[in-house]
């Protein structure tokens, strides 16, 4: 029988609530990646559920659409043994932002332990962790361009896996960097590891003062990928066009798309290919470039997200004190499991 | 009745008066300025400090009411019970109200809703009827009920032939056109200003250009037809630069700035409370600085609040969703003088005067921001040491949406007489009480 690592105990941890990227600390980011090595273990188990998180409810509260976070969150929760439940809020439904304090008191009220929150306005994360404290904790699943810190830590995780170092890669994100969450995530966390991050996107699509978060901004996609060592690519939405923001898809495509050709031709020959999902084949990224199992790690970034919701899971509903208690339940389990 | 108010620093920017005096008000008019007053002269006698003062009631020319419409946020007595317990006793009210101010009767309602509270409101009225920016409004006619300028505040006149026609016809008046400068198609889905905090919040952004290409616009107009512009909150450092120019030029153009964006910034804006959430945005520091150098060297010629009540329940939204505004009537003086009197940037006429004879004087406001024998009696009395936090359930009016919350403001409105009457008298809280002993003993 394989053991896997402990669960880390003793760790700085102390949060309820995991709102942003830009506030966590490099001990508290490495303590993350700690424990969702040790969940990712479990993902590879044919029984794929540890007791952890018994009796525990977790709701995941998504106001805007989004498969494979919430199933993640979801897949996460229950493997913890946490009841998980959907409150799906259709947007035609309900006027942004309106009931959502009202929503939470209800959830509060039936006794949720955590709140998982998709929306599509800025801060709503903050507004609630404003609102009810330490009352309920609250994790956010992707809030309007601010911050999606699961989606940041899961692709630093991805890249811890297959890289001995981040410290001094060249990281370059390209595409719609402005309308971003994804983007804002990446850039505080692969800072704090010590990335050397680039960004390219047509001017339209840079925000203001964005080299202020400690990145340099390209145009030119050429200077962008010379040398680069991580490729990551945005999801371009069509309705970027209509906005005005690009003059057509087809010119987008003709200056930003990553293929195999450019990658070749700019970037490392071992560079690595990532995508948050869901992928616009032969838009933002070339098909032949998204299979290409030796340089992509979409499908790792899809299997790190469920291990990185695992560990925060665990890391919000549980204490420091239960924490080192199950390391020892954990630690004693390895060793009648080796005995065996 | 006659009341005595004994001892203080009577502060008249109107006559550049600055002296300890004694100020008689009969009945409903200022019946004596000089030093020593007989008592006996009195019904009532109020003895002031040297270091309190005596000024014109002061007057914002830029505030919503929601009368008619929206009494759930604010009404015209709440609205006046508001300003006065900030020191004001003239306001103008801006016509963006359901109905909309554009004609005879509503400017006639409005006058009228303001009789019983004591103080003067005056309405500006539309620009275009119902703010569409398609018909002008009776100018001439709502200018002779009671009307003393025209905007269509809340929204800019998008068309510039729209503008300068208003411009041209208010001209034969000499009114102003009051000018909320916003090109709308640059603001887009803005929430906030565009800028550092904007990327880092990952809220859309306004751009200060969008202010200030529509402040060039009108300032090419008013050199055109030869019209009077006013500037409504001005934000930014673009605009600034522009009036100061046109002025230089000789223009026909004044300007109001806040007291929000005089002293806060869009970082205020990092905990997505939507209480820091106006339209024109809070911008940047370097913004900040050009608007206090704007008010020192004159460039800015008005504070005025554009006290903007919501309730509550409004606000209490995802930012992006929540509407526009802030009130600022009870805090607009404690913010002044904490920022600008207690830091020396300008003297107490200086101070009073942008607060009081010059928003008179613009909007053409005869029996305000004045203090003179036989002049109606509007007076402020001013602590400008007294230490306050900002309380919103403290304040009188109907809406607690304020970006002051918690801050301590040194200086404020003790009494405040309109029309002779003291209609307002700060009661000391325990608290207050305190810290006035802690300071002085």
């Amino acid at each position: 029988m394989a053991s896997h690592p402990p669960l880390p105990g003793s760790g700085s941890w102390n949060r309820r609530h995991v709102i942003d990227s830009a506030s966590l600390t490099y001990e508290e980011v490495e303590e993350v990646l700690r424990a969702a090595k040790s969940f990712s273990h479990i993902l590879s188990r044919p029984v794929k559920k540890i007791p952890t998180l018994r009796g525990k409810v977790v709701v995941n509260m998504f106001y805007e659409n989004s498969t494979r976070t919430r199933t993640s969150f979801e897949l996460a929760a229950q493997y913890l043994s946490a009841d998980a439940i959907n409150f799906s809020v259709s947007t035609s439904s309900v006027k942004k932002g309106e009931s959502l304090i009202d929503t939470a008191e209800t959830l509060a009220a039936m006794g949720t332990d955590a709140v998982v929150i998709r929306h599509a306005s800025s801060g709503v994360c903050q507004q609630l962790v404003n609102y009810f404290g330490d009352r309920i904790c609250v994790l956010n699943a992707g809030d309007g361009y601010h911050d999606h810190p699961t989606q940041g830590l899961l692709d630093l995780f991805s890249l811890t896996e297959r890289l001995s170092d981040i410290k001094g890669k060249k990281i370059t994100i390209v595409g719609d960097i402005l309308h971003s969450r994804v983007a804002r995530s990446n850039i505080h966390l692969l800072k704090l590891f010590g990335a050397d991050v680039h960004l390219a996107a047509p001017s339209t699509l840079l925000p203001m003062h964005i080299e202020s978060l400690g990145c340099t901004a390209h145009t030119n996609i050429e200077d962008a990928l010379d040398g680069a060592d991580v490729v990551m690519c945005l999801r371009m939405q069509m309705e970027r066009q209509r906005a005005g923001l690009i003059p057509a898809l087809r010119e987008y495509i003709r200056f930003y798309s990553i293929t195999q050709e450019r990658l070749e031709k700019f970037c490392k020959p071992d560079v690595l290919v990532m995508h948050p999902g869901p992928m616009n084949r032969g838009v933002e990224i070339a098909s032949d470039v998204a299979d290409n199992r030796e340089i992509s790690l979409i499908t790792n970034q899809v299997t790190s997200g469920v291990a990185i919701r695992m560990a925060l899971l665990y890391l919000c509903l549980s204490t420091p004190a239960e924490r080192s208690g199950l390391e020892r339940f954990q630690a004693n389990l390895n060793e009648r499991m080796l005995a065996v | 009745m006659k009341t005595l108010l004994k001892g203080g620093r009577v502060i008249n920017p109107a006559t550049g008066l600055d002296q300890v005096m004694d100020v008689l008000i009969e009945d409903n008019v200022i019946a004596a300025m000089e030093s020593n007053i007989l008592a006996a002269r009195a019904d009532e006698v109020i003895e002031l400090k040297e270091t309190q003062w005596v000024t014109p009631g002061l007057v914002d020319v830029h505030v919503h009411f929601r009368d008619p419409g929206n009494p759930d946020k604010e009404t015209t007595a709440t609205g006046a019970a508001s300003a006065l317990a900030g020191g004001f006793t003239t306001v103008c009210v801006m016509p963006n109200t359901s109905p909309v101010i554009d004609s005879t009767p509503m400017v006639q309602y409005i006058m009228n809703a303001a009789q019983p509270t004591g103080i003067q409101i005056f309405p500006i009225a539309a620009v275009t009827r119902g703010l569409e920016g398609e018909e002008m409004t009776a100018i001439g006619t709502l200018l002779q009920n009671g009307a003393v300028g025209f905007s269509d505040d809340g929204r800019p006149v998008s068309s510039a032939n729209m503008m300068r026609k208003a411009l041209e016809y208010s001209k034969m008046f000499d009114v102003p056109i009051v000018c909320h400068a916003e090109d709308c198609t640059l603001c887009g889905n803005g929430v906030m200003h565009e800028g550092y905090y904007s990327t880092l919040l990952g809220l859309p952004g306004i751009p200060s250009v969008a202010e200030s290409v529509m402040v060039a616009r009108d300032i090419e107009l008013a050199r055109f037809t030869g019209g009077r512009v006013h500037f409504a909150h001005v934000s930014s450092k673009e605009s600034v630069a522009l009036i100061r120019q046109a002025k230089a030029e000789g223009l026909n153009i004044t300007a109001e700035t806040t007291p929000h964006y005089l002293s806060l910034t869009d970082a205020c804006c990092q905990g997505y409370d939507p209480d820091f959430k106006m339209n024109g945005p809070l911008r940047a520091e370097s913004d900040q600085k050009a608007l206090i150098d704007a008010v020192m060297d004159g460039t800015i010629d008005v504070i005025a609040t554009d006290h903007a009540p919501h309730t509550p329940d409004e606000k209490a939204m995802a930012f992006d969703c929540a509407p526009n505004g802030v009130i600022g009537l009870e805090t607009s003086l404690g913010v002044m003088l904490t920022h600008f009197y207690h830091t020396k940037r300008l003297q107490p006429l200086d101070l009073i005067k942008i607060m009081s004879s010059r928003p008179a004087e613009i909007f053409k406001l005869k029996a305000s921001g004045n203090l003179a024998v036989g002049q109606r009696a509007d007076i402020a009395v001013i602590d400008p040491n007294l230490e306050w936090q900002v309380d919103p359930a403290q304040f009188k009016s109907k809406s607690r949406n304020t970006p002051f919350k918690g801050q301590t403001l040194k200086g404020r409105a003790v009494m405040t007489f309109a029309n002779g009457r003291c209609l307002y008298r700060l009661e000391a809280s325990p608290q207050e009480t305190a810290l006035a002993a802690g300071r002085s003993f």
